[in-house]
């Protein structure tokens, strides 16, 4: 009897609490009649969570943000169940023929892959191109080995299997770090090349960003690849990758960021891995989100389209990307926020121009 | 309209449906993985490349089928004479004593723990005691995730077993007694032979759920995409190749993918009507 009570009782907080939720959400649509809908990376999930909400206590334009993955980013946004899409990976010329009209490219905010080991006691670890390209297709297996002791001279390296940890799922950041060891690389880039997912030379998968932090961590004397925003957050041990002018940079939101500061095309499609500038860190890169030159498809209203160009505007604003590093990504550099801003004022709505 | 009538729509209705899933899924399989045949043909069964670099793409499913059979084998001939024990155990030796009821209730016990649990134990328990003992990839691999596997199929094995032996008729083996066997004259001679078809058949279903095993595996194999070159070498199983890969997956890859998928629902069909085939053979 007591427990059927408690049961009544809890049905009636629980239809409450829904009720006053439902009346919430009620009453921010009466005062701004768009809704956006987005979906597509995982990768900058964390930012766009943060920022989307904080839009939405704003201006009252209600956000949703679906992390399905960069594949599905686009096939939603070609099938134009969103209102814009988001990848880690741009289109290339092909895919951007194949979509069904003129799509444009926006980066949102800088990422970037870290190499993380594990080494009790060594710390600040460098890894120059040609210790990576080894590492990574098997050539080298031990911690001891003269060229990595060569590299690293006051490190006491231990007489350790180097166990190389990959990502067992397609991932985006399989793709940016692929992309850097294509360029460094010239062994890499034909006998491996880049993708999303590969066919390893050595190693073992593990699945997601977790399963490889997690591996790596459980593993004495494992090395991988895990996507800066998950490993900054988590604060694991990172190596020091040689850049193209040859410094060894640890990875932060300083050197990320500083690989956009040099010259960027005007649609942005570009991947920042292996960038001039001396203090970039090497293996980043960009994520995008991805909308329809002409906003007037589908029969969508003229204040959808606005909503979504003027969401999108801020986004890349000062406002929003001062919080990117708070969920550990890097800010757009300036000048690439400049060009953002210019592509966003070259979408229309039929003919006419939506911002100014 | 009567009852019987009533009834007899809603069975058909009912049958109907299933009939009409396992139909649509079958034919959504064959089409998702007629891109992948067209493209490679047979020789998708027996390539062991899995490149899904853009431009090389090429895919063979023969280190998934490899690492599922081996792994799958392993796991069977491993859990075999602990839940054959336990099984003979709990339906005869101790039949009905309290420690059976404990014992069985930790069986059952078993069989309800979630496959990611078993994975997570495997990860953080299983593999570090391994490596003490000095296995070579960091713990990661066939022989790891078989275990694994084992402890996984273990109580349904015993289970089904163990209920097959408690219903051999007590006239049987009382006939053995009064002619003068032994306990384990009359286990082996009568209770064993009287029971076999059904315990084939819960060893046969074991099997069936170590083919399709996933989390666990997966979180244990090391997933490399390799034929096993020996029982302590990582690999990957057909299972957990779909569960990685199919989320950014598209075209060619992902009908690779379903395809993978057919040929183990095709695997699963073959080891099911052999089972059928060996219980009627039997009995």
């Amino acid at each position: 009897m007591k427990n059927l009570a408690i049961i009544i009782l809890a049905i009636f907080v629980l239809s409450a609490c829904s009720n006053s939720g439902k009346n919430a959400k009620e009453k921010s649509a009466s005062s701004s009649k768009v809704t956006l809908t987005a979906a597509g990376a995982t990768f900058p999930m964390p930012y766009y969570n943060m920022v989307f909400k904080a839009y939405t206590s704003e201006t009252g334009t209600l956000l949703t943000y679906g992390g399905i993955g960069s594949g599905g980013g686009i096939r939603s946004l070609t099938d134009k169940v969103v209102d814009f899409g988001a990848t880690d990976a741009y289109l290339n010329d092909e895919k951007l023929a194949e979509m069904p009209a003129d799509v444009v490219h926006i980066p949102t905010v800088l990422g970037a892959v870290v190499i993380a080991y594990n080494l009790p006691g060594v710390e600040g670890l460098k890894l120059s191109n040609e210790l990576l390209e080894k590492i990574f297709m098997g050539e080298i297996t031990k911690w001891n080995d003269s060229q990595i002791a060569a590299n690293n001279s006051g490190l006491s390296l231990p007489d350790k299997d180097i166990a190389v940890i990959h990502r067992s799922d397609g991932s985006g950041t399989t793709y940016i770090f692929s992309d850097y060891m294509s360029k460094i690389s010239s062994k890499w880039a034909d006998e491996v090349g880049k993708g999303k997912a590969l066919q390893w030379p050595t190693g073992m998968g593990a699945k997601g960003n977790p399963g490889v932090a997690g591996t790596i961590k459980q593993t004495e004397g494992a090395i991988g690849y895990i996507g800066s925003e998950y490993a900054f957050a988590q604060k694991i041990q990172t190596a020091l990758v040689q850049n193209s002018s040859g410094n060894y940079i640890e990875p932060s939101i300083a050197s990320v960021s500083a690989a956009a500061k040099g010259e960027i095309p005007a649609d942005t499609r570009v991947m920042l891995t292996n960038s001039d500038d001396p203090e970039a860190y090497p293996i980043s890169g960009f994520t995008w989100i991805i909308l329809y030159k002409d906003q007037n498809y589908n029969g969508r209203s003229k204040e959808q389209a606005m909503g979504t160009v003027q969401f999108l505007d801020w986004l890349v604003s000062a406002e929003a990307q001062g919080q990117a590093e708070k969920v550990h990504y890097a800010p757009l550099p300036d000048a690439a926020a400049t060009k953002a801003k210019a592509i966003l004022r070259s979408v229309k709505y039929g003919n006419e121009a939506l911002l100014n | 309209m009567n009852s019987d009538k009533i009834t007899k729509g809603v069975l058909l209705l009912s049958s109907f449906i299933i009939l009409l899933v396992a139909g649509g899924m079958i034919y959504s399989l064959v089409q998702g993985s007629v891109p992948a045949f067209k493209n490679f043909g047979f020789k998708f069964i027996y390539s062991n490349i899995w490149n899904p670099t853009d431009g090389k793409e090429n895919y063979g499913a023969l280190p998934f089928i490899a690492g599922t059979i081996v792994t799958s084998i392993a796991a069977l001939l491993i859990s075999l004479p602990l839940s054959f024990s336990a099984s003979l155990f709990l339906g005869e030796y101790y039949r009905g004593t309290k420690m059976a009821k404990v014992l069985g209730t930790m069986v059952d016990l078993l069989a309800g723990i979630p496959s990611i649990v078993y994975g997570l134990w495997g990860f953080y328990v299983l593999r570090p005691v391994l490596i003490s003992f000095g296995l070579p990839n960091q713990g990661f691999g066939v022989f790891t995730a078989s275990l694994i596997l084992a402890i996984m199929i273990i109580p349904y094995a015993t289970s089904l077993s163990n209920e097959i032996i408690s219903m051999v008729p007590n006239e049987l083996k009382e006939a053995a007694y009064s002619l003068g066997a032994t306990k384990s004259e009359v286990i082996f001679n009568v209770v064993v032979p009287t029971a076999r078809s059904g315990i084939i058949a819960g060893y046969i279903l074991s099997f069936g759920r170590a083919l399709g095993e996933t989390m666990a595996v997966t979180m244990l194999i090391g997933n490399a995409n390799i034929i096993p070159n020996s029982f302590f070498s990582t690999g990957n199983t057909m299972a957990s190749v779909i569960a990685n890969q199919f989320g950014e997956a598209e075209g060619l890859k992902l009908s690779s993918l379903i395809a993978i998928g057919l040929l183990l629902f095709l695997i699963t069909g073959i080891i099911n009507a052999i089972g059928k085939f060996i219980i009627k053979k039997m009995s």
